[in-house]
């Protein structure tokens, strides 16, 4: 991003409110949900397993256990419809994409907590 | 109001609609520009602006013959020329005029006219999208065009048959694309979606004919 009306159009766009996450964090992302008339938070929470993409199409994938099944989403984080995002949770990894976590289940896939 | 303006692309990024959508833009420094000069039916047989793009041009890159018609439309600096036609009851535009970025507004239509970027000396599965062969198996027709016409009816190869050749490089046109944003401060002009060419490459920003 060296242009500067690139950089213009990115500063003001972007979300700096974010705290800082990292791959293995347990996050809580509130997104804004509107049903009709009404707008409500919905939360999503599970581990940060990636984050992808620089500027303002920087993305992040949050994945939890539903029911007993994996559910992945993904995140533009600089989108307007996310309210917040609270880390819950820091995970000490060794690695960027925790891809390997798809595999492991219970026990297995749980992360250390960073110090 | 004049019929487009003359720019050069900058990149694309991304933006978010009031309603969450994404919205995939490229930015393009739009003008300003100058109207170098004014072609009427009495004298050139047809309604015509031709516009220059103003930019910091090196002065001993400026021949005599183009300072002098710069200096009529007291303009200096223009690489970049190109001609536009006027649609009836688009005449009010004078020599010498400026146009602007904010001669534009978000929601306008507009067509892109960019050169495309050179792929150089393409086969015909870039050039023409063809299907090629598998590739592997033990085939032996990998990226090939295949036949290219019957034998002994009719000897000859038609012309126009897709081969391989140069590709890109090439006057292309986007129509109908959205304005998202006009930043007059910096005579930028947001479209909506992908334009042809390069980053900085000159472009052409026509009001969409339909």
């Amino acid at each position: 991003m060296t242009n500067a009306s690139l950089k213009k159009v990115f500063d003001a766009n972007k979300r700096t409110d974010h705290p800082e996450m990292r791959p293995g964090d347990t996050l809580k992302v509130h997104v804004k949900i509107k049903e009709g008339e009404k707008e409500r938070l919905q939360a999503f929470e599970g581990t940060l397993i990636a984050r992808r993409g620089a500027g303002m199409s920087q993305s992040i994938l949050v994945r939890k256990i539903s029911f007993g099944t994996g559910v992945e989403r993904i995140f533009p984080i600089h989108a307007p419809v996310i309210d917040h995002i609270d880390v819950v949770r820091t995970g000490r990894v060794r690695r960027a994409k925790l891809f390997f976590l798809r595999g492991l289940k219970g026990k297995a896939a749980r992360l250390k907590e960073r110090t | 109001m004049s019929p487009g303006i003359l720019g050069k692309k900058i990149g694309m990024t991304q933006v978010f609609r009031p309603d969450g959508q994404v919205v995939p833009v490229t930015l393009l420094k739009a003008g300003p520009c100058v109207v170098t000069q004014r072609k009427t039916p009495s004298s050139d047989g047809y309604d015509a602006i031709q516009l220059g793009l103003m930019e910091y041009v090196k002065p001993s890159r400026i021949n005599k013959p183009i300072g002098g018609h710069l200096k009529k439309a007291s303009a200096e600096g223009v690489k970049f020329f190109r001609e536009l036609r006027l649609r009836s009851g688009d005449s009010d535009i004078k020599l010498g005029d400026r146009i602007l970025a904010e001669h534009f507004k978000p929601k306008d239509k507009v067509d892109v006219i960019g050169t495309s970027k050179g792929k150089g000396f393409a086969g015909v599965m870039k050039r023409h999208n063809f299907k090629g062969g598998p590739e592997g198996h033990g085939s032996m027709f990998n990226r090939a065009p295949g036949s290219i016409g019957a034998s002994s009816f009719p000897s000859r190869v038609f012309k126009g048959t897709r081969m391989t050749g140069h590709m890109g490089v090439d006057q292309v046109t986007v129509r109908n694309l959205e304005i998202v944003q006009v930043d007059i401060e910096d005579n930028v002009i947001m479209v909506k979606g992908a334009v042809p060419g390069p980053n900085g490459g000159y472009v052409i920003l026509r009001r969409a004919k339909r």
